[in-house]
Parts: C-alpha cells; structure tokens; sequence
C-alpha cells in the first residue's frame, strides 16, 4: 500500500538517509586541482616530449614486449580450448583456427611506442594550449593512483564525451610518469588510416562495435585483456559508456569489458582489481553543435583523417577549461564482500568460457551503475551550466539582471546538493555571468539587457522546417548544458514532480518516474527507496518541503525551488508523453525500429509547426530511443519479430494528459501489474 | 561377544606370532588356543576385570609417554621440557637438551633473522607464567557413581588439577598463549583415566553410559584445531581419556605385512618398535614425535612420506572402536571390499565424536635399504610449483618432496648452527655458485625444494637422477643433501620456535590446505596478500611472516602449509587479532578452490564452515551417523558437527 511504503520509508529516513548520504556525499572530501599546462606555458614543449619517463608498474614488473604479449594471449588455455571447440564446431583445422585467432589479434593489439607516445606528448601540448585556457587535474588523485598500480590491477574508467578523452589521459599519466594504459577504443577509429596507427601506437587497441556470436572474437578479445590485466603489465582503460555521450547525461553503462575485468578476481587470479572512476568536465565540448545535429538525424560523420583536419578551425576557439578527476581507486574485492560467493568458481575448470552466473551479472551491473554514478559526483560544473538550466526554461528569453538573481539563487541551492561547482573565488557574480555568457557567445547572447538563445543564421530563405531545426539546434546544446546538472537535482526533481502530479501518492509516482527514467538518467538498479529517500532529505534540507506525520507538503519558500525543479524535467515529461501520443495516435502495427525514430521526429515536428508542442527536446533521438525502451521494459510497447506492438490504448490518450496520467491509466489497465503497489 | 578376544589373548597370540618362529606349527596352535581358553576362563571365572587390567598392566608403559606427562614435557608450550630455544646472555640463540640434532648448539645468525624479520628485539621479553596455578583451574565435578564403578575396575585415574589442565587443550595459539598468561580456565576435563587395553576402554565407555559422564578421548594431544577444548556449556562431568597407555604393538605379521597395535602408541615408539624387527610403517607426520595412532586415524593424518606409504587411510587394513552401542570392526583383513560404504571412513576423521580408536591393524614395509636427503634450488616459487605439477604427473615423485617459498629457504639459512659436520657452508658457497656461475637468481626470489628417496640404492639413485632432469627443465639446480635435510629438521624444530617467538612478542601458527594444481600459485598469493593485508587492517604494528609450502603431491593438486607469525606488541589483544586472520585466511583459502583441512582437521576451530565444504545434506549424513552411534552424546567434545 502507498502509504505504508511512505511510512516505511520515513521511518528509514533518519538512519538511512544519514548513511547513504556520508557513503556518498564527497563534498568534503574533494581535492584541489593543479593546471598541468602552466608549466607547459612556461618550459620547453619539446624537453618535455623528451624527458625521462620511468613509470613504476604493478609490483615491480618489467613491461612486455607487444609481441610477447601476443605470444601470450595465443598460447593461453583459454584460447586454446576456445580454438578446438571451434575447430571441433566448424570442422576446420585447429591450425587454420589458430592462424585466425592471430589474425584477430593482430588487428586488435596495441602496439605501443614510447617514440609515438613522445610525438603525442609534444603534439597535445601545443594543441590544448592553443584550445584550453587550463588543463586542470587533481593530483592527490594521481598519488591515490601511483599507489594503486603498484599494489593491484588497475582499470581506469573515464567518462567519455569526447574524442579528446583518451589522448587526455594518456597526456596526463605521461605527465605524471604513470603507466600509461592500453586503451580499449572502437574499430570506427582504424577508418582513420595514419590515425588509427598512431593511435595503436599510443596504447589504443581495437575492438569491433559487435561481435555477438563470434566465440573465436570474444575469446581472443578476452583473453587479451584479461592477459595484461592479470600480469599487471599495464592500466586498463575503457569506456563504460561504451560511446561518447552526446548529451552530457550519463549513458547506461555497457557490461561487456567490466565482466572481463572483473572475472580475474572471482577466479582468484589476481588478488584484487581497483576500478578508478575518472570524471573528465569540459567547459566547452569540442563536439558540441556536432552532436546536437547527430541526435537530430544528420548522421555521425565517419571518422576521417581529413575529416579531423578540417577540424583545425576548432584551433581558433577558446574551450575553456578541462578538469580530470581522478577519484578514489575502488576495491572490486571489497565491493563483493558478501554479495559473490567465490567458490562458486571452484567446481569449473578456469579455462573454459562461461556466462557469469546470476550472481555476478548483478554484481558486475551494480558495480557499473555505482561507477557512473561517482564520475558523475566528481564532474565539475560551471557557472554556465547553472545558467544553461535557467535559459531552457525561459526560452522565450530572459532580462541579464533576472539570470543573474536566479544563477546565484541556483548555485546555492546546487551547492547543498553537493555539486561539485567550479565558481571562481572572488569575482562578483555580474562578471562571472557574463564571461560565462561571453566563452559560450555561440548559444546564446545578449541583447537590450535581455539573453536569449542564439538561433544559428541560416544563409538565404528557410522554410518552416528549417527554421525550426536551427532552433531545435541551439536548444539541444544548450541542454547538453543543463544535463551535466542533472544528477545533481534528479531525485528531488523526480520527487517535485510527483508531488505536484499525484500530491496523495508520492512515493508510488516517485517510483513511476524513477522507472520510467531509468533509461535516461543513472539510476542504479534497486535504488528506489534509497533515492526516495535522498530526494526527501535533499528538500527537507533546503526547507522546501516538511515531512510532518508522514506526509509531504510544500513549504511557503519552497514554490520556487519546487518549480524550478518541475520545469527542469518538463522537457523529459513532455518528451515520454509526445512518444506515447504518437505510440497511440500514429504508428500502424506493423512499425519497425528504422522507422520508429524519423516518424516520431516527424510527428513532433508537425505538432510544434502546429503550435500544439514548444518541447524542441523531443526531437532528440537519444530521448526517443529512451523512452521507447523505458516503454518496452515496462511492456507498454512490445517488440515481435522487430515490429513494435503498442498496448498503449488509444481512448486513454489524449493531448491534454499528463504522462503520468498515461502512466496511471496504464496500471490500472493491468498492463503493468508491477508498478501497482 | 564382541570384547571376548580380550587384551590378554591378544597379546600373547600377537608375541607368539612374532617371535616363536622355531616352535613347531602344532605346538603353536595348541598354546593358543590354550591361552585363548585361558582367557575365556579368567573372564568368567570372576569377574574382576583389575585382574585382567593388572596383566595388562604389568606389560605396558614400555612407551615414551608417562601418564604424568608433565614429568617429561613442558606444560605451557611444546614437547620435551629439556628442550627449548633461548636466547643466551651473548644474544646468541641455543637449543638445550640432548635430543635432537640442533640440541646443543648455538646458531648465529637465528637473532638477526628473527629481529629482522619481526621487528622484535630480544630485549623485549614476554615471559611466561612460571607454573600452573591451581587456583586458575576450575573444581573437579565429579560424577561419584561413576568414580565409584571405576575404582572397582581398578583402571588408574586422577582429578589433580595438573593432570586435568594438560588435557584441556592442544597445541593452537589461543591455547598456549592462555596457559603461558596463566588465564583462569573455563573448562577443563573432571578426571583423567588411562586405560591399558581395548577392555579397559570398553569397561570406561560403558560406566560412562551407565552414568551420563561425557568422555572425550586424548591421545598424543597435539591437535591444532580446538579438537581437546572442553565444550564450556557441558554440564555433566567431563573424563578425559588418555590413551598413552595402550602403547603395544600386539602382533606383527609378516606373511602378509600388517601389524596389529594399540592405538594409544605414538609415531616415535611405533617406528622403533618396529625398526627393531626391521620394519616400518613409513608414516611420518611432522608430529610423530608426539602424536598417537588413534589420533592419526580420527584426524585422516597424513605422513611426510606418503608418495610411498601412503596416507592413514591407506595404510590401515582393520580398525577396532569402542562406542557407546558397543565395538565396531570389520571381521576380516581383506585388502580391499566391496561391501557398501567404508565403515573405516566414518571413524576415519571422526574426530573422537564417535567412539574410542583402540585397536589398528596396519601395513608395514622392511626398512629401506638406502635413505637419500636432496635439494633443488628454483629462480623463483612458480618454476618451482610447475616442477613439482611434473613430478606428480610423471608420478615419479620421492618419499617426500616439498617445496619452501623464499621465506622458508630464509628462515631454514637462519637455523645454520655454528659448528657442524652436517651443515655444511651451504649458503655462502651457494651464493657465490649462483651469483658468479647462474646470475639469474634472486636471493629475494628463489626457492628450494627437499627431497627424500628411500629405496634400493640403485633405484634411489636413478629416481634421483629422473627427478633432478626433470627439475632441470624448469631451470631448478641441485643443491646438496645437506640442505635438503635441513630442510626436514626444520620441521621438528619449528614447534619449539614457535615458543622462543611467544617469549619476544612474537605469536605464530601454522594451517594447510589441498587444492587442485592450477590453482596453487593463486591460493599462496592470495592467502598471503590477505593476511598481510588483515595485519594492517587490524592494527598489527610490524609486517607479518607469511610463508608457505608445497608439502605433499597428489595426481590433482598439492597439499600448501602455510605459516603465518607477527610481532604483536602494542595489540590490546592479540590473540583476538590472531584469530581474526587466520579466519580471513581460512575464506580465502576456500574463495581460492582450497579444502578446508588436508590433514589437520575441523575440530571446533573450523567447524563453521562444514556446511559450506560438504553440504548441509552431508552434515546431515555425518549427523546420522553420530546420533545412531552415540545418541546420548557420550564423547561430546563437540567437534566436526
């Protein structure tokens, strides 16, 4: 019953709350950041390339020839137990299998060089001096890693929003004289002839973006990673997210790589494995009106080595700063204390390949999830990013002196919330909008002491349509802005929500919205409750909410909190709900995933011609491709042989519902017995 | 009918088998059924059975163990009183005594190993309580019928506090470490008895029956699992019964090599026994000196020299147990049966739960003609496993082969006396060998192998040779005899260190494990990291010891003994602290594809962990089993289940 999930819920809170909110809460444990590129500013570029580089490995190793490693990985039990099944399989002789394997493995290894690693070195520096105005990292984080490679394993897991990511990271452990990482990179990449090589060169190896089936892939592919995991030859990096996050949120994690990583330990191959949650914040992303074109349909442009030197222009431009956060070393042994039995593993030969039992794919999917989330406690946030969440919600436009009444307002509100914010020391807050305004002068401007959105100016006449993507342009990155706060304000927006929406049951429209969400937002498995309760003690902190006996009612100071919360999932809400309605009104049966995305951008487009929608947002494919699987994991929509079946019944669907009317009405249809509590 | 062939018969049936080989068959055959008669009688005649106990007396305490053992053995610490390391006034360290090979000599370079290794200094002494303190021992509680029944046996007993302590415990740290501090004890057995013979034991479990008394079973107490630990929520009153007196060897047969023996004897006076007549049992548990063979059979003890001899259970052909629903025994010697499950396995490692091991039957072997010590030295601990994987394969392996981690190798150059025929300058001359000749070891790195063949002499040295070729392989060098002996003393030895450590702040203990080859290397790395990592977890102030050896091959994996010590000066509690590892190391042992025990037990000390390693259905199993045996929970020490 609600209630006494409510009640539940706020008995727990005191204790619970307090716990989770210490486990958590690093607000006070942040370290400072040093800019690595002053010294660049004032030293020799070329000393620099050239220095001495001596990094201390993993209990002393000495590192391993690429071929050797090879030699390794080919001559390993696993893969030679993978090559006769094979071989047994395909009635190819083990020889020719083997002869593949290599081939495999050839195309995937590393081949890194000190001499290319030097050029990177020499090349970066000029570069983010040209591009950044600081390069900041924190260096307690770098002697908390130093450690942790000599003592386990370790798998550096950044974030990933741009193709800078990984030459950053390998710039800034050559600067440091760490080990530098094998890198797990997409095969995309290898397109990029000359690149792709230097990369490979640099530590990158390549993997194909999907292998499903292909045991002889996965097995050599495994195998290579675990190999160099195991002897501790070097750092492993990859991306959880598996792509470049073209919104700023937080993508899913992948499982793929962490399962790999992971299974060393529960075989007890290695004593321990230390996941390190790297969080890299860009003021200014290189990528950024690339990706708010990509997410409206213009295809991702294939990697090129031209392609990327027609970049140069990007050269001319201040990005601002980057901070890398390289956070505290996490523990995989102490993590699956008591959650994985290990001996578990003692009854199977180690060699021979098996799905990770139901144990540890939780485990492994909890992990990733708690991963991302601390990138995302320690990414740093900008002023403009508060900024960036005000204007989208004013897109009509706003006076400067109410922006900057409503920034100050917000960064408070953001700074009890523990985000991590990168205001400047000392500046009075009119100069620190306006550099903000200023460094991102391409989305929005300044004009008779009002700020708006810059539309970009189209050459000639337009038509409607056109006119409305430039829009649509300028609002998506502006909202890449905007997600990087979302983290910090999602549970207790997702509580705001359901308060103003169904004020009797919170905690069950609470629950709703967490599910629903799930796709789009970092929302670790299991965490309902928790989150809940994070959301009400957030409020409560703030003094937007009081919780007297059990129930939860606004404040007489917390209207604007409440609403600011509400209009900053509006676009979201409106998002899911457009989605339905066209689920509803619009698609014929037999829709197939390829049409699913242009027809409902269509069908949005048309309703905001009409002057029925304002929501630009919905046009993302990234918020449709969510909302369809948030829709499909709650068996609203079912998927038969690649054709949507939509259970959305029409006559429950009309424009002036909420989606959380829709949600309702689809309970109480029985479609979802699993939300009704 | 089942205790008819009484002590007495059997024992003057077992000393005509051996030794009247002259007397014609027909006059053989006569005195013993004559003597079997004789026995019927005397048992019928009247039945006072001190009369029987008095013959079966009147022949035994040949054995080393008196029953006051604390006439001859230290009552705080391990084995003989008369031997003991210290550290003399020159900071020097000495073994005094006479017994053993070290006894009596003074080894240099032990001080600096020891302060290096631990932190510790031999100005810091943790001395010991100088005697028991009676006050510290709880009153005996005695059960007076039953002392009243056992006078008329006239089996000899006692409830002095001296004689009771020494059977309340076993040789684990938290046990020696209590009676070193002189801790008041919670429970400790209300009375001693020592039988002399199967009936006497008969006649003491059925009074035990009879009057509700609990019976816990003692024989060489050398036990490092809690096994001897009196369970503090029993109630009634607790007999220990000390075995030691059953020392004899009843018969030997040579037609079909087996001997029949009292299972109170322990290692040391069965091999010599036995070599007397020129035989061996070639089971040799580092314990031996001390340990007994109803101990090895409810333990499932393994022998230093199984590769030849095989483990207890291999080698004994007949056991004989007394229990409270009476005697279990098969009724012939055949080599192998098939007849349902082995009975001998549910009183093999039955841990005194069951019954009273009383009677063994068991293989001997002639002596072997030629005895060879040897050594191989590895780069480093994983060459030196991949070795011995090899030998186990080929199944080529030695009497003994085991290999020491760099610690080991380290720990045995710091026992090098001072002056010797036996020990040789090995480690100099080895260093200089290997750092000119082969550069490639690492002093910090590399390990040793010990080895031992027994055999023909040719044969010894041809296995010698096939086992150096293959050690060879793995870059593994020949390094002496000597060293490979050492190797050996070290393991006799290493119980009285453990005292010499406990009087500088230094506590130490031992454990081991099975586990399949493919996963020896991790398990050591692991075990050892985890208890390294426990220490400083907990507050330990100095790096730990840990180190670990492969001591036993099989065809699927190695038998690993580890040793584990630390300084534990500024720990509040370090027997707590102790505890707290060792459990840590005992779940990584079992996370790692490890056993529980390979041959040192459950006892109390792991029982947790029996569900996990054999299934609640098999707990449930053992359990039966237990209940139907003894329902009333006669031998309650409590272990395994």
């Amino acid at each position: 019953h609600p209630h006494q999930a409510t009640q539940m819920s706020n008995y727990c809170l005191n204790i619970l709350v307090f716990v989770t909110l210490q486990q958590r809460d690093p607000m006070l444990k942040r370290d400072g950041f040093e800019d690595i590129l002053e010294e660049r500013r004032n030293s020799s570029d070329l000393k620099y390339a050239l220095r001495c580089y001596a990094p201390v490995l993993y209990k002393g190793v000495t590192p391993c020839k690429a071929n050797m490693l090879k030699n390794i990985v080919l001559q390993s039990d696993q893969l030679r137990y993978v090559i006769n099944q094979v071989s047994q399989e395909s009635g190819e002789a083990p020889d020719i299998i083997q002869e593949e394997a290599s081939v495999i493995l050839e195309e995937m290894a590393h081949r890194l060089q000190i001499s290319t690693v030097r050029f990177f070195a020499f090349a970066l520096s000029k570069a983010f001096k040209t591009l950044f105005q600081h390069v900041c990292v924190n260096e307690e984080g770098i002697q908390r890693l130093q450690q942790a490679i000599q003592e386990h394993p370790v798998v550096l897991l950044p974030s990933h929003r741009s193709y800078m990511d990984f030459l950053l990271m390998s710039y800034i452990l050559y600067t440091y004289d760490l080990a530098l990482p094998v890198i797990a990179a997409g095969m995309d990449f290898m397109g990029m002839k000359f690149v792709g090589e230097m990369l490979r060169m640099s530590g990158a190896f390549f993997i194909r973006r999907s292998f499903g089936g292909d045991k002889l892939y996965w097995a050599v592919f495994s195998e290579y990673v675990k190999t160099m995991l195991r002897n501790g030859f070097a750092p492993i990096e990859f991306f959880l997210e598996g792509t470049r996050s073209r919104t700023c949120k937080s993508l899913t994690p992948k499982l793929g790589l962490l399962n790999i990583v992971i299974e060393p330990f529960f075989k007890g191959e290695v004593f321990d494995v230390n996941l390190v949650p790297i969080s890299i914040s860009y003021e200014r992303i290189l990528e950024e009106s690339l990706y708010a074109r990509e997410l409206l349909g213009v295809p991702k442009p294939k990697e090129s080595t031209s392609g990327l030197l027609k970049a140069r222009r990007i050269l001319s431009e201040d990005y601002g700063s980057i901070h890398v956060y390289f956070g505290q070393p996490v523990s995989v042994r102490s993590l699956a204390q008591g959650k994985v039995n290990r001996s578990t593993y003692n009854l199977f030969p180690r060699h021979i390949p098996r799905k990770p039992m139901e144990e540890t794919q939780s485990f492994v999917n909890d992990t990733a999830y708690r991963i991302v989330r601390l990138q995302e406690d320690n990414m740093v946030l900008k002023p403009w990013v508060l900024m960036a969440s005000l204007l989208l919600q004013n897109l009509e436009g706003m006076e400067l002196s109410v922006l900057t009444e409503q920034t100050v307002w917000l960064r408070g509100l953001a700074l009890s919330y523990a985000a991590f914010l990168d205001w400047p020391d000392h500046a009075p807050t009119a100069k620190v909008v306006s550099s903000s305004l200023a460094l991102h002068r391409g989305l929005a401007c300044v004009s008779g002491g009002r700020v708006s959105l810059v539309v970009g100016e189209p050459l000639g006449p337009v038509t409607p349509e056109e006119a409305l993507f430039n829009r649509a342009v300028s609002v998506l990155s502006c909202a890449s802005y905007r997600n990087q706060v979302l983290h910090v304000f999602l549970r207790p927006a997702m509580l705001a929500v359901a308060m103003l929406h169904l004020s009797d049951e919170v905690y069950n429209c609470f629950s709703f919205l967490w599910d629903m969400f799930s796709n789009d937002f970092i929302l670790c498995p299991g965490d309902t409750v928790q989150d809940f309760e994070e959301a009400c003690y957030l409020l409560v902190k703030t003094g937007a909410v009081q919780m007297p006996q059990q129930d939860i009612v606004m404040t007489d100071i917390g209207q604007p909190t409440l609403s600011f919360f509400n209009g900053l999932l509006e676009p979201f809400l409106q998002g899911y709900q457009v989605v339905c309605r066209y689920l509803c009104e619009e698609a014929s049966e037999g829709l197939t995933e390829k049409q699913y995305i242009p027809a409902v951008r269509s069908f949005a487009v048309k309703l905001i011609l009409a002057g029925n929608l304002r929501c630009y947002e919905v046009l993302s494919s990234d918020m449709q491709k969510n909302a369809l699987a948030a829709l499909l994991r709650m068996d609203a929509v079912r998927k038969v042989k690649n054709r949507m079946i939509s259970h959305i019944n029409q006559t429950q669907i009309s424009p002036s519902l909420s989606l959380v009317a829709v949600a309702e009405d689809l309970c109480r249809d029985g479609l979802t017995p699993s939300y009704i509590r | 009918m089942l205790t008819s062939d009484s002590c007495l018969s059997l024992h003057k049936h077992g000393s005509s088998m051996a030794s009247d080989s002259n007397s014609s068959e027909s006059q053989r055959i006569a005195q013993q059924r004559l003597r079997i008669i004789a026995g019927h009688l005397q048992k019928h005649k009247d039945d006072d059975s001190g009369t029987i106990a008095t013959e079966c007396k009147a022949e035994a305490n040949k054995g080393t163990v008196p029953r006051k053992r604390q006439e001859i053995m230290k009552w705080n610490g391990w084995g003989y009183s008369d031997s003991k390391f210290l550290f003399n006034k020159k900071g020097q360290a000495e073994f005094t005594g006479k017994r053993y090979r070290l006894s009596g000599m003074v080894l240099p370079s032990l001080q600096d190993w020891f302060e290096n290794t631990f932190g510790a200094s031999v100005n810091h002494k943790s001395p010991a309580t100088p005697a028991l303190n009676a006050s510290a021992v709880p009153p005996a509680s005695l059960n007076e019928a039953f002392v009243e029944d056992l006078k008329a046996t006239g089996i000899p007993f006692s409830h002095e506090a001296e004689d009771r302590v020494f059977r309340a415990h076993g040789h684990c740290l938290h046990e020696i470490f209590a009676l070193r501090e002189g801790k008041k004890f919670e429970r400790v057995p209300d009375m001693v008895v020592w039988p002399n013979c199967h009936s006497d034991v008969v006649k003491i479990v059925e009074l035990a029956c009879k009057h509700n008394v609990c019976l816990i079973p003692y024989g060489g107490g050398t036990s490092v699992t809690s096994a001897l630990e009196c369970p503090p929520e029993e109630t009634r009153c607790i007999v220990s019964l000390d075995t030691s007196q059953m020392n004899r060897i009843l018969w030997i047969d040579e037609k079909n090599l087996v001997a029949h023996v009292e299972a109170g004897i322990i290692g040391q006076d069965l091999e010599r026994l036995l070599n007397e007549s020129g035989y061996c049992t070639g089971h040799e548990p580092d314990s031996m000196e001390f340990s007994s063979l109803g101990g090895w059979v409810a333990t499932r003890a393994s022998g230093m020299k199984k590769n030849v001899y095989g483990n207890i259970e291999d080698l004994v052909i007949h056991i004989k147990v007394v229990t409270p629903r009476g005697v279990i025994e098969k009724s012939c010697q055949g080599p192998r049966m098939s007849t349902g499950p082995d009975i001998h396995h549910f009183i093999l490692g039955s841990e005194g739960t069951l019954g009273v091991v009383t009677e063994v039957t068991m293989k001997i072997r002639p002596i072997p003609e030629y005895q060879k010590y040897g050594s191989v030295v590895f780069p480093n601990f994983e060459a030196g496993v991949a070795c011995l994987r090899e030998v186990a394969k080929q199944r080529c392996a030695p009497a003994s082969i085991r290999l020491m981690d760099n610690e080991q190798f380290q720990f045995g150059h710091a026992l090098k006396p001072q002056v010797s025929s036996i020990f040789t300058n090995f480690v100099e001359g080895l260093k200089k060998f290997y750092i000119t000749k082969f550069k490639g070891f690492d002093p910090h790195q590399l390990v040793v192998a010990t080895l031992l063949f027994e055999g023909d002499r040719e044969r010894v040295l041809q296995h010698e040779k096939q086992v150096y070729d293959i050690a060879a392989t793995f870059g593994g060098l020949a390094a002496g005899e000597d060293n490979g002996q050492r190797g050996y003393i070290l393991t006799f030895v290493i119980a009285y260190l453990r005292d010499l450590g406990m009087d500088y702040y230094v506590v130490a203990e031992s454990f081991e494990t099975s586990v399949p080859w493919d996963r020896v290397l991790d398990l050591c790395r692991n075990v050892k990291e985890r208890i390294n990592r426990e220490c400083k977890e907990r507050g330990v102030q100095f790096q730990p010891l840990t180190s670990c050896r492969v001591t036993q091959t099989y065809d699927a994996g190695a038998c690993v003994y580890f040793y584990f010590a630390f300084n534990y000066r500024g720990l509040a509690d370090p027997v707590h602290t102790y505890e707290r590892v060792e459990h840590a190391a005992r779940e990584e042992i079992l996370a790692n594809g490890g056993s529980l025990s390979h041959h040192h037990g459950v006892g109390k000390l792991r029982k947790e962990w029996m569900k996990e390693s054999i299934s609640s259905l098999g707990v449930g199993m053992l359990q039966s089993v237990k209940d139907y045996v003894d329902p009333d929970n006669i031998f309650g020490n409590r272990n395994l289940l």
